[in-house]
Order: structure tokens, then C-alpha cells, then sequence
């Protein structure tokens, strides 16, 4: 038997692709993406292939289930009273802004029913869509791979140039976020770049919180499952000490440090 | 023992408790309400320590011993059949045991002896000859009584498993004695007022007045046991308690008689944390005592509650697993006055949790309502995410519906008005598989039996939803009317040679009665329906013609998701089962209720049902109480909440039972965000209208080592539907079905 994600509503607006988007699951107790409990909203395909992506069947664009926003967004009304330490709403992936002309929509909605919404997105795309979409953007939750940009493109397979000028474009408009590291040993620890994406970011006012998130290995068994290389086999988690060290690191440059 | 004038403490508030048995006045009067956090709180006193590692001790050897210490085989347990019992006299602060020694199990046959000589002889222990042939002889039992009623309609929907954990051949349990009155009126106050009521109940002499004459007659005789059961402890129990120790003591002495006399299911100890406060607060402001006297005697009430047993054969078990005894304590909750009842004791006795280690007993459920003052909420939350020990119910939802805010919780997760108000508990009947009467034409879909007429064949093996639906109202109608006439048969008989004397002594006469059906299965039949309506359903039969099976093709939404399409199924089904069950006539008048709630029934009513149209396979367990179906809720926790609160409290007075299971790291990193995010699962939980949330705050690897090493973990304590057991000491069946059960684990 299949436990569908399916909402019977769907069938009346398939094919309506701006009322709909593509997913890969729904989480409606995040406490781990932005503040409070939030309604997740996992989207399906990303331009990165990390190669410790935790959930590497969200990487193809188009295999998830087209869902309806009216019921994301009634499935999010419906958690309002779920909100009270600043709990919402947030997009994540894959990568989101790959749709953002109809998260617009989305966070529109959102925004009338005065639900907080959070974007959590690696950087790749800026285009009108997604300027648009910062617009009712409450907090941004960037994902910097690496300072580096040939490290970063041997993690993820693209440069970081369009992820850094993310950045910069948040600067501008002033949009709070929060950074996030992830932090694999060997792989995105050495201290040398940790202090240059310090240095890097240290002048960012809108910048409220650096999260650092350890690396973990529960998503090896997807890529097996999936048919795919998992590259880090012979890495393991981080040792209390590792994610100290990068802690205390991070801490000289960000008022506010936490670990995931 | 220093007299109130001799102590200089002041006098209390009075009212109109004065002049009539009112505990809620008293209460109301004179409570202290504190808003503050749990930073005035103590650890456990020496006494209490030496108190607890005996009692420990005690409890390893029951484990070690097949569950069960000792039997006392000769004498029938009555409120004054046993001499003293202590566990360590000099250090206990607050007295009083069912039998001599710890933990050692009286005899009450008179719900069903057959079962008691069977559970001494599953202990290999010999009932003594004289009590049996007493039995067998000259005393009819509750049981006897019952099945010299029932119809063979009824045995057949017993013996098939369409009714289920009847209270016919055990105590049906569930009234709670407003134990209070015995602290703030004494027996001889008390026995001044039954004396009256009974003078008052004059003719016409019906058939209910003339029992109720008789009722009242008996509560008499037990209050004058209850003086004699002081005695026996060199207690006054004729006069008010005095002090704090002795209002403590008094309580516990009331709930020792019912005890002592009845081995009821579920025997609640109702709402005393707030009243008890209030002897202690004045003891605490007149600096009689300290803090560390206050909770040296919650403390010791506690483990005292935590040491009560009952004689059970082990059948038992299939249906109430971990030995419980449902010491149902309410705490917090609000006044109709816009108040609230959180008292330091609210705080003490949670803290008990601590000083003594997490448990099953008492079940600990806190009265929520998101007006609640901060500091407890988190405390609450706290308890929770360390203990996995404590229940919520939703106060505002119970207060508004039930016009009452002096109750306690009955059993699992039944509101009833303390003292004024009682409860027939009805079990439970196996809604999932009527539904399947509905497909096979009236008859038993393991056995063929033929259970009920009327139901027409189904037209086509393709099931249509409409079809199956009015079948399904056909079968709802006649397995309410023989689970309504079961009802009355049992309660009837249980009144009569069973007869709970020593509680309905500390009730007021002649109270308002609930009759508390229930339904198990529900969150199989919503997504049932819901592939009927959503997907293709084809029925397969087996050579009888049986449906055994089904093919499902196409998707369908299921119960769990916030998914209003199945949802409302849950929703609509409820209402109309309970429906049926109002329609007929019922004992005593009362009024009645029903609940979604499994106990642990879940996995036996599930062995019993089979394969249903969700695709679930025969004999896997059902969800408990109105969780949806394991895995199914793939939405993650809230969305599972949201659904379960879409259940109308109206349709279901008696409770609807939610058990929620997070590993730690899923509330958050730290404990101030575990707590925090937990206080607002509560919060947003019950201002959706949800009614009742059994937490557990675990990670599953922790429960399979406790299956490999019991011996590891004698206190780890895990909410099963509306009552919390010791892991432990529930079958591997049991186990196996909690840890299939959705734990909320995405971090």
C-alpha cells in the first residue's frame, strides 16, 4: 500500500503549475530550520550535489509531488497556534528558489495570515523571481558550502561566486539571516577558511546567528539506496573537540554561535 | 498531635462548606495559587530515602518473582481485615498498607473468585479451601451474577472478540471517593450526613429507592470501618485533620479503605494536590513545617500510592499490561472563576518524579490550559522531557463542556466531577471489526459466525463507498444495542454483589452516573473508508466466500496528515457511533459517554480483527486509542496532532486518547529550546481542541536494549493510551507495538 502524500485536492488543479509545487516531503514539527516549530517544506531539485547531502533524493528536479500551495497553505494556518516562539513557515530542499515564481505566491499567502516565513537556500540562483520572493522573505537561512570557491566546487559542483553575491544582495536590501556551516571533518574544517569565512562575512549587520551543523551520516544509505556513489564513506562524524574548535572559531568573528 | 488553636495557625476561610460536605467551596476559598517557577523546590529527606530503597528492593523482587512478591491466600481483603502493615514505621512520616507487609496481595473474589484462585494458582499459591468453598457455595460473585444474565447474543459477541475487556469477571473501577472529605470533615461529620440522606429517602419504595436505601446503608457500615481501619494505625480519623501530616495522612487513609476493598481497574485518587496545599501552606506560613517537610510528605503520600497492588490472574495483561492500578492524580488546571489551581503542591508532587524516579504511578495528568502560568507550564515540560511521566488534558475544553472545575481524571482520560458525579466503565468494542461485518453480510470475518442479521451482501467484490457505508450503519446499530444491553447487565450485577461501598461513602448520594462506552480501531476504519472513497478497493474471498483480503489500487489519504478528506471520515464516524450507543435505554439513567481509548487492548483487539480495506494485514495491531495508524502520519508530529484535535469532545465525553513519542533531539538542542518547544506543542495542541496528550520524550534504541536488559531499567516509565506503565513489564508483543509506533524523529 502506498501512504500517499497525495491531497485529494490536487486532482483539481493538476497541471496548473503556478498553484502547485513540486515537493519531496513535509515535515510540520521543524525544529531545527529558523526559530520556533516551523512547517517545512522540503522542495524537490537542487543545481548542488554535496557530496555529503543528507538527503540526495531531492536532488533531481521533478521527481517529487506536485502539491497544491491552498492546502500548504491551510495545512500551515492550520499550525498557527503551534507558533508562539516564532515559529512559521519555511522553504527548504533542494533547492527552493529553482521555484521561486511560485513560492511568491506562496509567501504572499503567507504573509496575509501574518505566518513568519523563512527561506533556506544555498545562494545559486538570483533572479527576479527570487528578489521578488525576498520581498516577503522574513529571514533567510543561507547555506555557505565553503569560502572557498574551488574547495566549494569540489563539494557541491558548482563555484561559490553566486552564493557570495546572495550575500552581498541581502546586504543590500538589508534581509536578516542566519548562516549556516556544515561541517565535515577534513572535508570544510580546516581553520585556515573557517577564519577566511569569518573574515568574510564579520561586517554583516543583517547577519543574526552562525549555525553550524555537524556532519552526520544518516543519509549514506539513500544514496546506496538510490543507486549512487556516496562519496564520504571513509569520513566519520565530528568529534566534540572538531566542533569546539570550529565553534570557538566562528565565535571571534559572530555574536551568536550555535550548534546544531 | 497539636489541636489548630494549639498550633496558632489561622483559622480557614469559611463558607458554605461549612454547613454542607463542599470540598470545591472549601478549595475555592481558601487555595493559594502560585504563579512563581519550581526554584523552591527540595530533594528527598532522609527518611524518605531509607523509605524508597526498601521499597525498591521490594519491587526487584516482584519483577524477579514472576511480578507478584507475596499472596496473602487466606483472608478476604475488607477495610479492616488486615493488622498494620509498615515498611520501615520510624521513617515513615505518612502510614498505612493494604496487608501486613509490603506488596504482599490480598484476596477480593467478590468481583469473580474463579479469577483469584486462578491468579494465586498462576503464582503457585493455594487459595485457602474455606474462602473457596465459601464461593463456590454460599457467596455469589459479580461475575456469577453477570453470566447468569447475559444472552447468547452477548457471550457470542464476547467470545468473538466484537466486545472486548468487559469488566464482567473482574472490578469495573473508575469512581473516584472524593478522599478529601475524610481530611476536612472526618468520619463522624460524615456518617451525621449519610444518616440524614438516608432518613430522606423515604417511599414510594420503587426498586431504585429501595436500593438506594440499601446502597446508603452500606456506605454507613464502611465509614464506621474506616474509623476502626485509624484505629488499627492510632489514627482520630472521627474528627477533621488538623494539620498538614495529618490531612495527608486522613486523605490516604480514605483511598487505603477503597483499596483495601475493591481491586477496580482503574481506582483514581481524583484532585487532592491543590486541596492538600492548603493544609500545608497554612502549616508552611504558621512555620509549623518546612519545605523540606512539605515535600517530605508528598514525597511519602507518593510512594505509598506507588506500593498499591492488586491480584491479578494474566490474562489480564492482554488488556491492561505493567500491572497498573491508575492512581489517576489531576493537577493544575483552572476555576470558573478565571483562576487557577497550580499550587506549590502542583509542583511537589511532579517533584516527586525526581526524588523518587520516574513512574508509572501515580499517573500523574496535568490539567492544561495555555493560561497557565508560565512557570509550571515549563516545569510540566521539563517533568516531561525527563520522565516521559506525565498525561495532559485540555482544562479549558473539559471546564467549558462539563460545567465543572473540581474533577479528577477517572481511570485513563475521563473527566468526573469529584463527590459528585460517578462512572460505569464500559470497555470497549472493536470498531474496525464491525466495519468488516459490513463487507462479509452480518457474520465474523475470521470465524463465519454468523454476529448480526440485516446486513445485505455486497452487490459487487469492487467496494462502493456508499454501499459500504449504509452496511456499516447496520452493523454500528446492532453492535451498539448488545454492547448497551452488556452494559446494563454488568452494572447492574456489579452494584449488586459488588458494590463499592467504601468510595460511594465519600460520594454524595444518589450522584449523577456516566456510562462510558468505548471504541477501538478508529484510525483503521478512517483510512479504510478513505481507500474505499479515494482508490480502488476489490475484496477477495476465500472459499467460504469470506472477504480475507483486499486489492488496493490508487492512492488515498490517510488519517494522520491533516488531511481533511480522511479526517472528517474520523470525525463523522464518531458521531455516529455514539449516536447508536445514545439510543438506548441504559441502567441507573445514566448518561451516556464514550471514549477513543485502548489501554493496551490495541495489540490483542488487533490479533482478533481481520485484514482490513487500509491494507492493513490481519492481526497487526491497531493504533492506540485515536492515534493514527503507525507510520501513516508521515507529515510529521503536528500534523498528527492537528488531525487527532479535529475530533469533537462532544462525540466523545468519555476522552480521546493521543500518545505522542519524540526522540529528545527532535524537540531541540538544548533543554531550554526541548522545553520550550514542548510548551508550545501543548499550548497549540489543546487551543486546537485536542483533549488528551500522553508525551513520551525517548530515543527508541533505549527501549530495544530495555527489552534485551530489563534489569537495567526497573523505572523506565513510558506512556502507553492514557496511563503510563514500566516497559519492562509489558509482553514482547506490547514492546514490539510501541516501538512500531510513529516516533518523531526528524531532526
Amino acid at each position: 500500500m502506498n501512504n500517499s502524500l497525495k491531497s485529494a485536492t490536487l486532482e483539481a488543479h493538476h497541471g496548473v503549475k503556478e498553484e502547485v509545487l513540486n515537493i519531496h516531503s513535509i515535515e510540520t514539527f521543524g525544529t531545527y530550520d529558523g526559530p520556533g516549530i516551523r512547517y517545512v517544506l522540503f522542495l524537490q531539485g537542487c543545481p548542488f550535489e554535496c557530496l555529503y547531502c543528507a538527503n540526495p533524493d531531492t536532488m533531481n528536479f521533478g521527481e517529487g509531488k506536485d502539491y497544491d500551495i491552498n492546502q500548504i497553505v491551510k495545512e500551515a494556518t492550520n499550525m498557527k497556534a503551534y507558533y508562539a516562539n516564532g515559529g512559521g513557515v519555511t522553504v527548504s530542499g533542494g533547492e527552493p528558489c529553482c521555484q521561486a515564481k511560485q513560492l511568491i505566491k506562496l509567501f504572499k499567502r503567507l504573509k496575509e495570515e501574518g505566518i513568519h516565513t523563512a527561506l533556506d537556500t544555498n545562494g545559486h540562483v538570483l533572479n527576479h523571481y527570487v528578489k521578488e520572493l525576498l520581498e516577503t522573505t522574513d529571514l533567510v537561512l543561507l547555506d555557505v558550502k565553503h569560502i572557498d570557491a574551488a574547495i566549494h566546487e569540489k563539494v557541491t559542483g558548482r563555484g561559490n561566486e553566486k552564493t557570495l553575491a546572495f550575500a552581498q544582495y541581502l546586504k543590500e536590501i538589508n534581509k536578516p539571516f542566519w548562516l549556516r556551516y556544515v561541517l565535515v571533518p577534513s572535508l570544510t574544517d580546516d581553520p585556515k577558511y573557517l577564519h577566511d569565512l569569518g573574515e568574510y562575512f564579520r561586517g554583516f549587520d543583517n547577519l543574526l546567528k552562525l549555525e553550524i551543523q555537524p556532519y552526520h551520516k544518516l543519509g549514506e544509505h539513500k544514496w546506496e539506496h538510490l543507486g549512487k556513489e556516496y562519496a564520504l564513506k571513509d569520513t566519520s562524524e565530528n568529534t566534540p573537540e572538531q566542533i569546539s574548535l570550529a565553534k570557538s572559531i566562528f565565535e571571534q568573528y559572530f555574536k551568536e554561535v550555535v550548534v546544531n | 498531635m497539636l489541636t489548630v488553636e494549639e498550633n496558632q495557625v489561622k483559622p480557614f476561610v469559611g463558607g458554605v462548606w461549612k454547613d454542607e460536605i463542599n470540598v470545591r467551596n472549601f478549595v475555592l476559598n481558601n487555595i493559594s495559587s502560585y504563579d512563581g517557577d519550581s526554584t523552591f523546590l527540595c530533594g528527598p529527606s532522609e527518611k524518605t530515602k531509607v523509605l524508597f530503597d526498601i521499597c525498591m528492593d521490594a519491587v526487584k523482587e516482584e519483577l524477579a518473582n514472576n511480578g507478584v512478591r507475596s499472596i496473602d491466600p487466606n483472608t478476604i481483603s475488607r477495610i479492616t481485615s488486615h493488622a498494620a502493615g509498615y515498611i520501615s514505621q520510624e521513617h515513615e512520616v505518612i502510614v498505612g498498607l493494604q496487608t501486613e507487609e509490603l506488596l504482599r496481595r490480598a484476596m477480593k473474589p467478590y468481583g469473580g473468585h474463579r479469577i483469584v484462585e486462578k491468579a494465586c494458582a498462576e503464582h503457585g499459591v493455594k487459595m485457602n479451601p474455606q474462602v473457596k468453598e465459601m464461593f463456590d457455595k454460599y457467596v455469589k460473585s459479580h461475575n456469577d451474577g453477570v453470566f447468569d444474565a447475559y444472552t447468547a447474543e452477548i457471550r457470542k459477541f464476547r467470545s468473538l472478540g466484537f466486545l472486548t475487556g468487559l469488566p464482567d469477571n473482574y472490578a469495573r473501577g473508575r469512581i473516584i471517593g472524593d478522599y478529601r472529605r475524610l481530611a476536612l470533615y472526618g468520619i463522624d461529620r460524615l456518617i451525621e450526613q449519610k444518616v440524614a440522606d438516608l432518613d430522606g429517602l423515604t417511599g414510594p419504595m420503587t426498586d431504585a429507592r429501595i436500593r438506594l436505601r440499601e446502597e446508603v446503608s452500606e456506605q454507613i457500615k464502611a465509614l464506621k470501618e474506616i474509623k476502626i481501619l485509624g484505629e488499627i494505625y492510632g489514627l482520630e480519623l472521627g474528627r477533621p485533620a488538623n494539620n498538614a501530616q495529618e490531612a495527608v495522612q486522613w486523605v490516604y487513609m480514605a483511598y487505603l479503605a477503597a483499596v483495601k476493598e475493591q481491586d477496580g481497574a482503574a481506582m483514581s485518587l481524583g484532585n487532592v494536590s491543590s486541596f492538600l496545599d492548603i493544609y500545608i501552606e497554612r502549616d508552611l506560613q504558621a512555620g509549623v513545617i518546612d519545605e523540606a517537610e512539605a515535600q517530605e510528605l508528598i514525597d511519602q503520600l507518593v510512594l505509598k500510592l506507588r506500593m498499591v497492588r492488586h491480584l491479578r490472574m494474566e490474562a489480564y495483561n492482554d488488556i491492561f499490561a505493567g500491572d497498573p492500578t491508575w492512581v489517576t492524580e489531576a493537577i493544575g488546571g483552572g476555576t470558573m472563576n478565571g483562576g487557577h489551581k497550580v499550587t506549590k503542591n502542583s509542583f511537589r508532587f511532579l517533584q516527586t518524579l525526581y526524588n523518587l524516579g520516574p513512574s508509572p504511578e501515580p499517573n500523574m495528568t496535568v490539567l492544561w490550559s495555555p493560561s497557565l502560568p508560565q512557570g509550571f507550564k515549563e516545569f510540566c515540560a521539563k517533568v516531561s522531557v525527563d520522565t516521559s511521566s506525565i498525561q495532559y488534558e485540555n482544562d479549558d475544553l473539559m471546564r467549558a463542556v462539563r460545567g465543572s472545575d473540581d474533577y479528577g481524571i477517572a481511570c485513563c482520560v475521563s473527566h468526573q466531577e469529584i463527590g459528585k458525579q460517578i462512572q460505569f466503565f464500559g470497555a470497549r468494542t472493536n470498531l474496525a471489526k464491525t466495519l468488516l461485518l459490513a463487507l462479509n453480510g452480518g457474520k465474523c470475518e475470521i470465524t463465519g459466525v454468523q454476529v448480526i442479521d440485516g446486513v445485505p451482501a455486497l452487490k459487487s467484490n469492487e467496494l462502493n463507498f456508499d454501499e459500504v457505508m449504509a452496511n456499516f450503519k447496520i452493523a454500528m446499530t446492532e453492535v451498539a444495542r448488545v454492547y448497551v444491553e452488556s452494559m446494563n447487565i454488568i452494572h447492574y450485577m456489579h452494584d449488586k454483589y459488588y458494590y463499592e461501598r467504601a468510595q460511594m461513602a465519600l460520594v454524595d448520594t444518589d450522584p449523577k452516573v456516566n456510562v462510558a462506552y468505548g471504541i477501538a480501531g478508529l484510525s483503521i476504519v478512517a483510512d479504510s473508508l478513505s481507500a474505499i472513497k479515494n482508490a480502488k478497493v476489490t475484496a477477495i474471498r476465500n472459499e467460504d466466500g469470506l472477504v480475507v483480503d483486499y486489492k488496493i489500487e490508487g492512492e488515498f489519504p490517510c488519517y494522520g496528515n491533516d488531511d481533511d478528506n480522511v479526517d472528517q471520515l474520523a470525525v463523522d464516524i464518531t458521531a455516529q457511533f455514539n449516536k447508536h450507543l445514545a439510543a438506548y435505554p441504559t441502567y441507573k439513567n445514566s448518561e451516556p459517554t464514550m471514549s477513543i481509548l485502548t489501554i493496551t487492548s490495541n495489540v490483542t483487539y488487533g490479533h482478533k480483527t481481520g485484514a482490513t480495506p487500509d491494507g492493513r494485514a490481519k492481526g497487526v495491531a491497531f493504533a492506540p486509542g485515536a492515534n493514527p495508524m503507525h507510520g501513516r502520519d508521515t507529515h510529521g508530529a503536528i500534523a498528527s496532532l492537528n488531525s487527532v484535535a479535529k475530533l469533537n469532545y462532544e462525540d466523545a465525553l468519555d476522552g480521546i486518547s493521543n500518545t505522542m513519542s519524540m526522540v529528545p533531539k527532535t524537540l531541540g538542542n538544548d533543554e531550554s529550546t526541548r522545553v520550550r518547544n514542548l510548551t508550545a506543542v501543548l499550548d497549540g495542541y489543546f487551543s486546537r481542541g485536542g483533549h488528551h496528550l500522553n508525551v513520551n520524550v525517548l530515543n527508541k534504541e533505549l527501549l530495544v536494549d530495555a527489552m534485551e536488559h530489563p534489569e537495567n531499567y526497573p523505572q523506565l516509565t513510558i506512556r502507553v493510551s492514557g496511563y503510563a506503565v514500566n516497559f519492562v513489564k509489558l509482553s514482547r508483543d506490547q514492546q514490539m507495538e510501541v516501538l512500531s509506533r510513529s516516533f518523531f524523529d526528524k531532526i
